[in-house]
C-alpha cells in the first residue's frame, strides 16, 4: 500500500469514498438508536423487572395461617407438611378477595387417589391403596379428615403403606407368612413411621428357625446352614419377599 | 391454545419411539437450517474454484473463473434468507449486528458474512469486471449504459496502470478470500461442532467436513452451471476446462470422502456411550438419506465413475454424459450431508433413549416449498447478473480481459 | 487538509469514541423495591426417594408461569424409571394425569423403580447462554438464568446447546422459554410453585448465602449428585440419590 499512498489509482479513490460513506452511515444510524437497543445493562435490568413483576398465583402457606388458623393449627398427622394449596389449587386472588374468589375444596375420590393409589414406583412407606377394593365409591373425607388423616382404625396390616412389597409377597412363596413372622413392628411404628422403625432379623440362624436342617416347617426347602452360603446373610442372595425368583 | 402447532406435535407424538425429553418433541432446525448450510457450502467452494486460477494459476479454468464469481455472489446474496425465514423474531434480526454477544459462534454471522461480501466478493468482481463495464458502457445505450457506469462508480481510467493496478488487487483479495471463504462456511461448522450436548454434532472434525464438503459442492455446482449454460450459448464446451474441473472434484471427493470415513471409523471405535443410539438413528431414521443417498450415490458412486475415467480413456461424449450425472448427484449427496448433520441431530434425545421424528410442511415458511423456492432463487439472481456482467466473451466488440 | 488526513482522522475519532463507550459500560444490578440480588445466590435440592410421581408440581408451574398446557412445553418434568431384572430401563414422562399402573410391565420384574422430577439445573457455566447469539439470556447476580423475550430472536441455538432438554420455544412468543425458579416469588420471599406444593418435600428450595438453608443441611445428609457432570455445566439442581441410570 505504501507505494499508492504518494499518488492513489482514481478507482480506489471513488471506492473508499463508497465505504467510507457507507461506514459512516453505519455510525450515525447507530448513534441516532435509542439506548434500550444498544446498551446491554439496561435490556438486563428491565428483564430484571419485568420477571420480578409476574403476577403470583400461589400465595405460599404462610399467607393461609392469617385467617385459617385453625386448619393450620390442627393440621396434624401425616398431612401436616403439605401445602394447603397442594390440594386446594392456587389462591393468591383468593386472599386479594376472599368474599368472591374462592379456592376448590376437592372432594372427589380421584383427587386423593391421584397421590395415594398403588403404583410401584412410589417409594416404600408411603401410604398407598388400592383404589378399586378400597371402599369403593365413597368419598375418601368421609372416613379421612384431610387436615388430619388418621386413619379411622390403625391399619392392622403393614400393607397399607407398604403395598409394594405385599404385593411381591402375595405372589411369592412366603405368601402364607405373615409380616409379622419376621418383622416386629412396635405401636409406634405406625404413629411415627420414620422414627420408630420395625424390626428385620439380624442373623442365619432366623432364616434356619424354618429352613435349617432340623427345621419344623415340613413345606420350607431345608439346607444345611454350616456350608451353603458361605459367609453370607440369607437375604444378601434371596430376596425374602419373593425368594423363588431369585 | 395454538392449533396448527400443536396438532402438528400430537401427530409426532405418535412416531416417537423409546423416550425422549418433553421438550424435545418438536425439531427445532427445520430445513430452512439444511437450505442455509448448503448455500454457504456452494459460496465457498465456487470461490476456491475461482480461487485456483488467480492464486495457482491453474489456466485451464480461465474461462470458468468470472462464472464461478457470479455464482458464489448469487447465492451468497441469498444465504441470509434461511435464517431470516427461519427466526421466531426476524424483525429483531439486527440485534445479532448491534449487540452481538462475543462468546457465540452463530454472532459471527453478522460480521463473517458482511466481511466476506463487502471486502471479498463485491471487491474481487469489481476490480475484475472494471475495465470491461467501462469499455461496454461507451457503447451502449440507456439503461445498460447508465447501470454500467453505476456499477462502475463512474470511474473512467482504462489505462495500462490503472488496470495493472486492478489485477494486482484481485490477486490479493483472492489470496485473503481463501482463508475467509474457509471461514465463512468453517464457522458453520463450528456452530454444529461446538456443541457438547449433542454427540452427534459435537467433534472437532465437524467444521473441517463441512468445508470439504462445501468444496465439492461448490465445484460440482460450477460443472454443472457450465455444462448446462455454455450449450444454451451455443458454444462448445471446453474439455480441457472440464477434465481439469473433474479432477479438482476428483481431490476434493476424496479428502472429503476419507475425513467422513474417518469420523465414522473413530466414533465406532472409540465407542462412546452415545454409540447406540447413533447406531439406531443412522439404521432406522436415517437409513436412507445417509446410507443410500450420501454415501452410495452421493460419494461412492461419483467416486467410481471419476475413477473410471481416470483409468479408462472414454471420449468426450461419454465424459459429458458421466460428468453430468455425478455433479448431479453429488449436489443431492452433499444436500442429504447437511440435512443427516442438522435433522439427524434432533431426531435421537439427549436422554440416549429415543428417537423422534421430522414431519416437513408442505407449505408455509418453513416448508418445502419455501426451500426449493430459496435454492431456485439464487439461479435466477444469476441469470439476471449474467445479463448485466457477461462472464464469457460477450457478443459485444470489446477485448476480454485475460491474464 | 487534504482527504486523506482528514478521513485518518474522522475514522480514527469515530473508533476511540465506541471503544471508550465499551469501556464505561457496566452491568448493573436489580434492586427492585428492596431486594438486592448480591446477598442471595439460589439452588435447589431434590430427593428423589421421596417423589411420589403426582406431577403437582407440573401442574402448579403451569398455572404460576403461564405456560402453555399442552404437553409438549414444560418448565418442570417428572420422568419415572422402571428397571427391570434382565436389565432393561423403561423411562417415561409424567404428564400429570392420575397416574396409573404401567400395564405392560410385570410387577414381578422390577428390580427397581422411582420418578426423577427434572427442570433447568440453572448451571453456574451455562450452554445456553455461551452460545445466545444476541446476549438474550443470562446469569442473574443471584444465580437464576433468565431470558430476555423482548431480545430474543427465536434462532433456538440455546434450546439445542442444553443438554438436559430444558428449554423449549414458547408457542406465542416464539422466543426461549424455559424454568426461571419463579423468579418473581424467590425476589419477595417465596418459595418456587413447584417446591410449594410438593406433598413429600422432594423439592427442597435453598440460597447458598443465607446463614441457614434447608439447601445446606440437604448438602451435608446426603450424597449429592448432579446431572451429567461429564459436561462441566456446573448444575445447581443437586439430586440425593440420583440412580446411575438416569440420564
Amino acid at each position: 500500500m505504501m507505494k499508492f499512498l504518494p499518488h492513489l489509482p482514481e478507482q480506489l479513490v471513488r471506492l473508499l469514498v463508497v465505504f467510507g460513506v457507507l461506514v459512516a452511515g453505519m455510525f450515525f444510524v447507530r448513534s441516532m438508536l435509542p439506548p434500550e437497543l444498544k446498551d446491554t445493562s439496561i435490556h438486563i435490568q428491565s428483564t430484571l423487572d419485568r420477571e420480578a413483576a409476574r403476577p403470583v398465583h400461589y400465595a405460599g402457606s404462610e399467607a393461609c395461617a392469617d385467617c385459617h388458623e385453625e386448619y393450620t393449627i390442627k393440621k396434624g398427622g401425616y398431612h401436616k407438611n403439605l401445602s394447603c394449596e397442594t390440594c386446594h389449587g392456587a389462591a393468591k386472588e383468593h386472599t386479594e378477595n376472599p368474599a368472591e374468589v374462592k379456592p376448590n375444596v376437592p372432594r372427589l375420590r380421584e383427587f386423593c387417589v391421584r397421590c395415594h393409589t398403588f403404583d410401584p414406583s412410589r417409594p416404600t412407606g408411603f401410604p398407598q391403596i388400592n383404589p378399586v377394593v378400597h371402599n369403593p365409591l365413597k368419598p375418601c373425607a368421609s372416613c379421612h379428615n384431610p387436615h388430619d388423616p388418621k386413619p379411622p382404625t390403625v391399619p392392622q396390616e403393614c400393607q397399607a403403606c407398604h403395598a409394594e412389597i405385599a404385593r411381591m409377597k402375595a405372589v411369592s412363596r412366603h405368601v402364607l407368612l405373615d409380616c409379622t413372622t419376621c418383622h416386629n413392628a412396635p405401636n409406634g411404628h405406625k404413629i411415627s413411621p420414620r422414627v420408630v422403625k420395625a424390626s428385620i432379623p439380624t442373623d442365619r440362624d432366623f432364616c434356619g428357625k424354618c429352613h435349617g436342617s432340623g427345621a419344623q416347617m415340613k413345606e420350607a426347602p431345608k439346607i444345611d446352614l454350616t456350608s451353603h452360603g458361605e459367609k453370607y446373610l440369607c437375604w444378601q442372595c434371596h430376596y425374602p419377599h419373593q425368594p423363588g425368583l431369585d | 391454545m395454538n392449533n396448527p402447532i400443536t396438532e402438528k406435535l400430537y401427530e409426532l407424538l405418535k412416531q416417537v419411539g423409546g423416550y425422549i425429553y418433553p421438550n424435545e418433541i418438536e425439531i427445532h432446525w427445520s430445513i430452512l437450517v439444511v437450505v442455509y448450510p448448503y448455500i454457504t457450502g456452494l459460496v465457498a467452494g465456487a470461490f476456491i474454484l475461482a480461487s485456483l486460477v488467480k492464486v495457482f494459476n491453474i489456466q485451464e479454468v480461465q474461462s470458468v473463473y468470472r462464472l464461478s464469481l457470479l455464482t458464489a455472489l448469487s447465492f451468497l446474496l441469498v444465504a441470509p434468507l434461511p435464517l431470516l425465514l427461519h427466526l421466531g423474531h426476524p424483525d429483531r434480526s439486527f440485534e445479532i449486528f448491534l449487540n452481538p454477544n462475543f462468546s457465540s459462534a452463530m454472532a459471527m454471522f453478522g460480521f463473517v458474512y458482511a466481511w466476506y461480501l463487502m471486502v471479498v466478493l463485491l471487491l474481487e468482481i469489481w476490480f475484475t469486471y472494471r475495465r470491461d463495464i467501462i469499455l461496454w458502457a461507451k457503447n451502449e445505450r440507456f439503461p445498460m449504459r447508465l447501470i454500467h457506469r453505476t456499477l462502475a462508480l463512474f470511474s473512467t481510467d482504462v489505462s495500462e496502470k490503472a488496470v495493472r493496478f486492478d489485477k494486482k488487487v484481485v490477486k490479493g483479495i483472492t489470496i485473503i478470500g481463501i482463508p475467509s471463504a474457509f471461514l465463512l462456511h468453517g464457522y458453520v461448522g463450528f456452530i454444529f461442532g461446538s456443541i457438547k450436548a449433542n454427540p452427534w454434532w459435537s467433534s472437532v472434525l465437524m467444521p473441517i467436513v463441512f468445508l470439504f464438503s462445501a468444496i465439492v459442492s461448490g465445484i460440482a455446482l460450477v460443472i454443472l452451471l457450465y455444462m448446462i449454460i455454455t450449450p444454451f450459448r451455443k458454444e462448445p464446451i471446453d474439455m480441457k476446462c472440464l477434465d481439469k474441473m473433474a479432477s479438482y472434484l476428483f481431490y476434493a471427493v476424496i479428502v472429503d470422502f476419507s475425513l467422513e470415513l474417518l469420523d465414522f471409523i473413530h466414533r465406532l471405535y472409540q465407542s462412546e456411550e452415545s454409540i447406540k443410539i447413533l447406531s439406531e438413528l443412522v439404521m432406522s431414521k436415517l437409513f436412507v438419506s445417509l446410507g443410500i443417498i450420501q454415501v452410495l450415490l452421493g460419494m461412492l458412486l461419483p467416486l467410481g465413475v471419476m475413477i473410471a475415467i481416470k483409468l479408462f480413456r472414454f471420449d468426450d461424449e461419454l465424459r459429458k454424459l458421466l460428468y453430468f450425472v455425478s455433479v448431479i448427484l453429488i449436489q443431492l449427496g452433499i444436500f442429504a450431508t447437511r440435512w443427516n448433520v442438522v435433522i439427524g441431530g434432533q431426531m435421537f434425545s439427549k436422554s440416549f433413549r429415543g428417537l423422534t421424528a421430522y414431519k416437513m410442511e408442505l407449505t408455509g415458511f418453513e416448508g418445502l416449498f419455501m426451500s426449493l423456492f430459496l435454492l431456485v432463487l439464487p439461479l435466477i439472481i444469476l441469470a439476471i447478473m449474467i445479463k448485466i456482467l457477461p462472464p464469457w466473451e460477450p457478443e459485444k466488440n470489446v477485448e476480454y480481459l485475460t491474464d | 487538509m487534504n482527504r486523506r488526513k482528514f478521513s485518518g482522522k474522522f475514522f480514527t475519532l469515530l473508533f476511540t469514541t465506541t471503544f471508550v463507550g465499551k469501556l464505561l459500560h457496566r452491568r448493573a444490578s436489580a434492586d427492585t423495591k428492596g431486594y438486592d440480588p448480591s446477598k442471595h445466590y439460589y439452588g435447589m435440592g431434590i430427593q428423589i426417594d421421596k417423589c411420589i410421581g403426582c406431577g403437582r408440581c407440573v401442574e402448579a408451574c403451569k398455572e404460576e408461569n403461564g405456560v402453555p398446557k399442552e404437553p409438549f412445553f414444560f418448565r418442570t418434568w417428572v420422568e419415572r424409571y422402571i428397571i427391570k431384572r434382565n436389565g432393561e430401563v423403561n423411562v417415561r414422562s409424567i404428564d400429570g394425569r392420575i397416574s396409573g399402573r404401567d400395564r405392560e410391565i410385570e410387577e414381578t420384574e422390577i428390580l427397581r423403580s422411582f420418578f426423577v422430577p427434572k427442570l433447568c439445573n440453572q448451571c453456574d457455566n451455562p450452554p445456553c447462554v455461551q452460545v445466545c447469539p444476541v446476549g438474550a439470556t443470562f446469569k442473574t447476580e443471584d444465580g437464576v438464568i433468565l431470558v430476555d423475550e423482548d431480545r430474543c430472536i427465536g434462532c433456538r441455538y440455546c434450546i439445542q446447546a442444553c443438554p438436559y432438554g430444558a428449554r423449549y420455544l414458547h408457542p406465542e412468543k416464539q422466543t426461549a422459554d424455559k424454568c426461571t425458579f419463579c423468579y418473581h416469588r424467590i425476589t419477595k420471599g417465596l418459595l418456587p410453585a413447584c417446591v410449594e406444593v410438593c406433598p413429600t418435600q422432594a423439592r427442597i428450595f435453598g440460597d447458598s448465602k443465607s446463614p441457614a438453608s434447608p439447601l445446606t443441611r440437604f448438602k451435608r445428609m446426603n450424597k449429592i449428585h448432579v446431572l451429567k457432570p461429564s459436561l462441566n455445566t456446573d448444575p445447581k439442581v443437586l439430586y440425593s440419590e440420583l440412580d446411575g441410570e438416569v440420564r
